[in-house]
């Protein structure tokens, strides 16, 4: 998906609104309509049968599969289906530690993870910091605009844009070797994977990742900022303890939610380069789950893998949101 | 449209872009900025502008760049080209598989946007309205769905159940309603003016009546924004390619990229159109970037347009 970042953020702000109005209606709905509610569903028919295929289509494509995840405790053959397959209760996840591609794909992930949460992360909100000190309003926006579009190509054609530029027969090198310098090897060597990753995660959406930040400094009171001009705090004074302490909520809320997805470290990005870097440097948790599940068929241990690390992004998820809890902010839902 | 206008930039960040533009001359509490910081941050962005122009601009010159050019530049990618031609284009274009991906992604991404805004829509009016029968246990389904995303096996197994292995429309319904697009659009719909729907119901109007007629034409901007969206993920569709598409002759142009763009495999005169003389590797390999490039960048301006009117940003706001 395009949006994700983006979108984890906008429905975290979403659910916070969203059951406080959901139960002030549903009260509402109680003392307006003492009708039951059956006439309800009959009044409502036709606008339910509006949003059914809608409706379908996302729990079918989005809940179904979550009951699929019972193979990871079988031993799941394709042609005897799910109800066919014998249940071997936890012996997959035992499998799944034995296998030493395991612990290549956990430590991978872990490090990117790690590079992603620290050193991508913060990035969209220097850059923004930067774009809002511009005083010109039309050259903000065109800057805004350059800087956005990455995100909206494929990894399929950011990769491709990276080995143009970066390969041995690519931009950077043709340059060097006509100038007589040595050659600089970044594409295919497994030392420089993970530097390689985290640059093309940055160029790709480090840009729109500055939009939400934007948008949150611009709500911030103008008269804060003026107070602290009159009182003698300079420009970096100002941001420190007025722009930054304004961002520390949504800054943590975005963390949190980055949280739940951690472990997915950019499947698409990392298997169109797999092949010239090796396994060794380049598997993760999803690129395992798709070579061992889908290419080589051993159903039951991808899955297994694919579930633990569901079950570990959601606790990590709840981790953070009492820890953040603990230091008095909102974080994603309330206690 | 122009009644939508006013209220979309209320709902939305109206206030965040007229205090920007307050902001835009130097207020005068502000101290005058110092020339070598001003210096420093302008030569920071100027950079990093330049890192996403300049890939754009080299693909584009060397995609265009004649034999003798790509030679001249040791074989590499090209800068300023001396010789222009667009055989690389015309071989690419002229029939055979890339021609043949383009049309698939293109037949994908209109019939996937249209089935997704229709039901999109259809899942956000129902969603939208007050005290609508089954809508609250429905909106907890879609939350849920914007926070957690199924496992590649289980998503696998629900497509190969279904039957849709090697199928197009594996690369629509499983990705036809956003969850994210869902919640903006009822935002959206929830923001428009009440007493509209009251007086659709004092004359009898049905709640198909109702969206069709007074809906849908006061959300031309939110559907217009989340189309665009829909249609770029489309454009761009390469996971569930990979997973769910296995013959050759059915691959959309992610796939095509993949494998005579990334991974290089030699382009062959029977595999584009013919022409007499097969254009050099590179130019054709930047021709196909370069397709698959060009219709974001043609929607792009309508989508960024909307950024600052701050259709998505609304939905943040909650």
């Amino acid at each position: 998906m395009s949006n994700r970042e983006l979108s984890s953020v906008a429905s975290g702000g979403r659910l916070l609104a969203a059951p406080d109005a959901d139960t002030a209606d549903a009260r509402s709905t109680g003392r307006a309509r003492r009708g039951g509610t059956g006439s309800r569903w009959s009044r409502d028919k036709l606008l339910i049968g509006i949003g059914l295929p809608g409706a379908i289509a996302l729990i079918l494509f989005q809940y179904v599969p979550l009951l699929g995840n019972v193979i990871a405790f079988q031993d799941y053959q394709p042609y005897l289906g799910i109800t066919g397959s014998d249940w071997v209760g936890f012996e997959n996840f035992a499998a799944m530690f034995e296998d030493p591609k395991f612990y290549t794909a956990l430590y991978n992930t872990l490090i990117l993870t790690v590079i992603q949460t620290v050193l991508v992360f913060p990035i969209p909100l220097f850059i923004a910091l930067l774009l809002n000190s511009l005083a010109g309003e039309r050259l903000k926006r065109l800057l805004q605009s350059i800087l956005y579009l990455p995100h909206f190509l494929s990894w399929v054609i950011v990769v491709s844009l990276f080995q143009q530029m970066l390969g041995n027969a690519g931009m950077l090198n043709t340059f060097l070797v006509q100038n007589g310098l040595p050659m600089f090897q970044v594409i295919g060597v497994p030392e420089l994977f993970k530097a390689l990753l985290t640059t093309q995660a940055i160029w790709k959406d480090a840009g729109w990742g500055t939009i939400i930040f934007l948008a949150a400094i611009s709500r911030i009171d103008q008269e804060m900022y003026e107070a602290a001009a009159v009182d003698g705090a300079g420009p970096w004074k100002r941001m420190w303890n007025i722009t930054l302490p304004s961002l520390k909520g949504l800054f943590i809320l975005l963390l949190i939610l980055r949280l739940g997805n951690s472990l997915s470290v950019g499947f698409e990005q990392i298997i169109l380069q797999q092949g010239p870097v090796g396994l060794p440097a380049s598997e993760v948790l999803d690129t395992y789950v798709f070579n061992n599940g889908i290419l080589s068929q051993e159903w039951g241990t991808s899955a297994a893998v694919g579930l633990a690390k569901t079950v570990v992004g959601i606790g990590l998820v709840i981790g953070a949101n009492k820890l953040a809890h603990l230091f008095g902010e909102r974080g994603v839902y309330e206690k | 449209m122009t009644t939508t206008q006013p209220s979309l930039d209320e709902a939305t960040i109206g206030d965040s872009t007229t205090s920007r533009s307050r902001t835009s001359k130097r207020p005068v509490w502000m101290e005058k900025p110092n020339p070598f910081v001003q210096l420093v941050k302008f030569l920071a962005l100027l950079i990093s502008v330049a890192l996403v122009i300049i890939p754009f601009w080299s693909i584009i010159a060397t995609s265009i760049a004649d034999q003798k050019t790509i030679n001249d530049s040791g074989g590499g990618m090209v800068m300023w080209p001396k010789g222009v031609t667009l055989s690389a284009y015309a071989s690419v274009l002229s029939g055979g598989v890339v021609t043949r991906a383009m049309i698939i992604s293109i037949l994908i991404t209109v019939v996937g946007t249209l089935l997704s805004l229709v039901t999109t829509a259809g899942l956000a009016y129902w969603l939208s309205r007050p005290r609508a029968a089954g809508a609250k246990p429905m909106l907890l389904l879609v939350l849920g769905a914007v926070l957690f995303t199924p496992g590649i096996i289980p998503s696998y197994l629900v497509v190969r159940q279904l039957g849709l292995i090697d199928s197009w429309w594996s690369l629509i319904l499983p990705v036809m309603v956003n969850a994210f697009n869902v919640i903006v659009m009822r935002a959206f719909f929830q923001d428009l003016p009440q007493e509209l729907f009251e007086s659709a119901a004092l004359d009898g109007a049905s709640s198909l009546t109702t969206l069709t007629r007074i809906v849908l034409p006061l959300s031309k901007a939110v559907l217009a924004v989340i189309g665009l969206f829909y249609a770029v993920s489309y454009w761009n569709a390469f996971f569930n390619a990979l997973l769910y598409i296995q013959s050759s002759d059915k691959w959309p142009m992610a796939l095509v990229l993949r494998t005579f763009v990334v991974n290089q495999t030699t382009i062959g005169g029977d595999q584009i159109g013919a022409t007499e003389v097969l254009p050099p590797q590179l130019s054709l390999q930047m021709a196909i970037l370069v397709i698959a490039i060009v219709p974001i960048l043609v929607v792009y301006p309508f989508i960024q347009r909307h950024f600052a009117k701050g259709v998505l940003i609304g939905a943040v706001k909650g």
